[in-house]
């Protein structure tokens, strides 16, 4: 990756020896913000010349890919620099990456509209537009050696970087015809390779990133440094909704390194000239909360209302065909019911939300954070801090993770750094931090969501009817129905003749966030055990079973099929150990996974082994779609297992870190084997799919193993383990 | 006033004696691979070395450590780090890379101390290294095959 030298030799002297610089004030010294360490967006190397706005090609050959997408483990940073490499016929080795800055118009995502990373989009909106930016490159290129060498552009090729033409003897790398190159005109339409051309499509790859996140080079924004930097935390109200009424902050202020403390909109910042100051400023403050518009509602509280709603009033249509009322009551039917709780999930990533923000000394803004959604963010920060979006610079970090968190409409995360960031005055630098409670207790959850199911069976053992209601607030504020609460239900792929779906989205005031695969996080879990539990009841096997239930062409066939084949699937299996399955599409991408599970000595699920067979149409990198399902299955095991965000009494959230908040740990991680469905179609995205079916595929099992379906989640905790 | 080696260079601290290590090798020393994840020892985000054996230093005052060595991933060095390094790399076990560092500091240590680790030995040395992207699978391969290195 790019990482830019911008230390400078005064810079460097101040790191070796002088120490910390200890001064009580918010005011800087007077001089323009310097950056000491962090990737700033956009640094233009005047050598390097721009063939387009993704790629910039350096007398030394070196190609650097700008990417629009956020690197947060994903893999898009090397996904679409292999894109470009492979249509620019470049050598891997001269190949690099950095953030794009940020540009709604310029780097918007195709899928979204507006530059975004998320909905596992990332290869699929990109594959063409960067497949196109390095032909485009590579076109231009092979023009300027044409016209250099004087010989026909058709009888010129390109490979691994050098640029020949055979009958001349005339050969060239990239970096000597860079210059002549950028000027000439771009192709109006380049001209793409046949995929059976591909050289680095399709073949497993290592990561740009790997090498500095294994040295401890890796800048990420907690990791960004500039000169004379205040560290900010906020108290924030102890439930949703709450504002602060009054603020003692007469302890708070004799900590020393504590600078100030400001009354912002969502709580109270705490200024310091280093992290454990401000922790200890914070901890210090004594605040009044006023809870007049406060959420006081516990998760009981709220399972129970959303129980209710069931029952009352109708519901938003979100699939009807058939006769549902009149199959669930015909001759000879066997009907079964169940209903199931989902709890709020917190993201958890494991870099907490953090910004850096400084102003320069022309007036303009810059912030280093892990923008998911850049557009956004800059808005945010120019309307919060008063000063033209044009003078606001959005410089990408890496992030340590998201799964959703960090991409947020509005950017109210960014919003409450911004008004950190103004009350201070603007004069230093500031970083704004959460810690690991600010994190889990700040909301913007999975939604907790109630299903009920029912479903028919008639006297031949085929499942006639399929009724299901989901109640939970809707993830886009939507009155009308929102697809994302019903997406993985109302579009499932069993053909069952007479099927309802209904949904209702009560308000409540707690603030929600999608989280690693959005609707198919309990939609998946729905439909995936209960089809489960019905064919049993049928005397169905759950592979033939599901198989007979699916189209001729449904993709879902070829993923369950391998899946079988790979886990042998109706092999007998060590005593005590029971096996379940599960099949999902999210995101457009088809994922079958099979959990081998016995029960553990602490008497919850022990997961032995997970076989995953996955279609993502054309796989750019084998190697990365196998780390994101194994990936995936790990981050939502642990959440089915453990995880859960509860209101309590009064609409406090009772966990608070990682000893309350359960992830999973290594001794608890299954072993993982992954398949990847050979495919020409287009491809879709890894990063969301492999989570959905790891939850049904273990709850599966653990029906068989206890003969009690699970109908709560986290396991362990309505297992009363 | 504390006094302490840090990557091998005589350092003091001067300031808040309670301050954790995390906060002095961030704040003050501006050595950033070292991270802060929960700052309760509950995920080895913060793992380094205090004279040859893991600690969370999120939890660990300065205080405590007059007179200690303490090495940071900037600086581990040796045939197991090595080992590591190398294993993690050639088989790219980070995503988002963020918990690594702490990672890698405990799969340096369990090796120091056991060149031949079993499934149950790395469960033992690692469980407290929460990685969110789940990365285990990988991270229990690259110690395997750190291990095969190292037999050589």
């Amino acid at each position: 990756m790019g990482r830019h030298e911008i230390l400078r030799p005064s810079r460097r002297a101040f790191l070796q020896g002088a120490g910390l610089v200890i001064g009580v004030t918010l005011a800087g010294r007077g001089m323009a913000a310097n950056l000491i360490q962090g990737e700033p967006a956009d640094v233009q190397n005047p050598e390097a010349k721009a063939f387009n706005a993704f790629v910039r090609i350096a007398p030394d050959s070196s190609v650097t890919v700008l990417s629009k997408h956020i690197e947060f483990g994903q893999g898009p940073y090397t996904g679409l620099t292999t894109l470009v490499a492979e249509e620019l016929d470049a050598d891997w080795s001269q190949m690099r990456v950095e953030a794009a800055p940020a540009d709604d118009e310029i780097y918007k995502n195709l899928a979204f509209g507006l530059q975004g990373t998320g909905g596992s989009t990332a290869i699929a909106n990109s594959y063409d537009q960067m497949r196109k930016a390095g032909a485009t490159a590579r076109a231009m290129l092979v023009a300027a050696a044409a016209d250099e060498w004087g010989v026909p552009a058709e009888e010129i090729t390109v490979s691994k970087g050098v640029i020949s033409h055979q009958a001349s003897g005339h050969s060239s790398d990239f970096g000597s015809l860079a210059d002549k190159a950028a000027t000439m005109d771009a192709p109006s339409e380049p001209t793409l390779k046949d995929p059976k051309d591909f050289v680095l499509i399709g073949k497993d790859r290592p990561r740009l990133d790997t090498p500095s996140k294994v040295d401890g080079t890796a800048v990420f924004t907690l990791d960004v440094l500039a000169d004379d930097m205040l560290i900010a935390v906020v108290a924030h109200p102890d439930r949703f909704g709450a504002t602060v009424a009054s603020v003692d902050e007469t302890e708070a202020r004799k900590v020393p390194g504590v600078v100030d403390i400001k009354t912002i909109p969502q709580g109270v910042a705490v200024y310091a000239e280093n992290t454990f100051a401000a922790l200890k400023g914070r901890a210090a403050l004594k605040i009044d909360w006023n809870l007049d518009a406060a959420e006081t509602r516990s998760s009981e509280e709220i399972y129970e209302e959303y129980r209710q709603m069931i029952g009352g009033a109708q519901g938003l249509e979100a699939a009807n065909e058939g006769d549902v009322d009149g199959a669930m009551n015909g001759d000879g039917i066997t009907t079964l019911s169940v209903d199931l709780v989902f709890p709020f999930l917190a993201h958890a990533p494991m870099e907490p939300l953090d910004a850096v923000l400084m102003r320069q000394a022309d007036g303009s803004i810059d912030c280093y954070n892990g923008a998911q959604f850049p557009g956004q963010d800059k808005a945010a920060i120019a309307e919060v801090c008063g000063v033209d979006p044009a003078n606001v610079r959005v410089n990408t970090q890496l992030a340590g993770g998201s799964f959703g968190r960090r991409a947020q409409f509005g950017s109210p995360y960014m919003r409450e750094a911004a008004e950190v960031f103004k009350a201070s005055g603007m004069t230093r630098p500031v970083k704004h931090m959460w810690t690991r409670e600010d994190d889990i207790r700040g909301g913007f959850y999975r939604p907790i969501y109630v299903h009920s199911l029912r479903g028919a069976i008639d006297g031949a053992g085929n499942i006639v009817a399929w009724d299901q209601s989901i109640v939970g607030q809707s993830i886009m504020n939507k009155d009308e129905l929102d697809t994302t609460s019903v997406e993985g239900a109302s579009d499932m792929p069993y053909r069952i003749a007479n099927r309802r779906v209904t949904a209702h989205q009560p308000k409540l005031g707690v603030p929600i966030l999608w989280w690693r695969s959005v609707g198919h996080t309990h939609t998946g879990f729905a439909v995936e055990t209960f089809i489960d539990q019905l064919l049993d009841k049928a005397g169905k096997d759950p592979v033939s079973g599901r198989l007979a239930l699916l189209p001729d062409d449904a993709r879902e066939r070829a993923v369950l099929e391998k899946v079988a084949e790979m886990a042998d699937w109706g092999s007998p299996l060590p005593d005590g150990r029971r096996r379940g399955v599960a099949v999902h599409k999210s995101f457009s991408t088809y994922v079958a996974e099979i959990a081998e599970v016995s029960i553990g000595e602490d008497g919850g699920p022990k997961v032995h082994k997970v076989w995953c067979a996955v279609d993502c149409g054309v796989a750019v990198n084998p190697n990365i779609i196998r780390a994101q399902m194994e990936g995936g299955i790990g981050y939502g095991l642990g959440a089915i297992l453990y995880d859960e965000v509860t209101l309590g009494d009064g609409g406090r959230v009772v966990q608070s870190n990682f000893h309350d908040y359960r992830s999973l740990r290594i001794s608890e991680m299954p072993q993982v084997e992954v398949a990847i469905i050979e495919s020409s179609a287009a491809p879709t995205g890894v990063g969301e799919p492999g989570t959905p079916p790891i939850g049904p595929a273990v709850a599966n099992a653990w029906r068989r193993l206890t003969g009690q379906p699970v109908t709560r989640l986290p396991i362990m905790s309505a297992a009363g383990v | 006033m504390v006094s302490f080696t840090l990557n091998g260079e005589e350092r003091r601290f001067d300031g808040d004696p309670e301050t954790p290590l995390l906060w002095v090798i961030r704040d003050a020393e501006r050595l950033t691979g070292t991270k802060y994840g929960c700052g309760i020892a509950q995920c080895g985000a913060c793992t380094v070395h205090v004279d040859g054996m893991t600690r969370r230093s999120c939890i660990t005052p300065i205080a405590d450590l007059e007179g200690s060595s303490v090495t940071t991933i900037e600086a581990v060095s040796g045939r197991e780090a090595e080992a590591v390094q190398t294993a993690w790399t050639a088989i790219d076990v980070p995503q988002c890379g963020y918990c690594q560092s702490g990672q890698i500091m405990s799969a340096v240590s369990l090796l120091q101390m056991n060149p031949a680790p079993s499934d149950a030995d790395i469960d033992a040395a690692m469980a407290g290294n929460i990685c969110r992207c789940a990365t285990y699978q990988r991270i229990r391969q690259a110690i395997h095959d750190a291990a095969s290195s190292l037999e050589g």
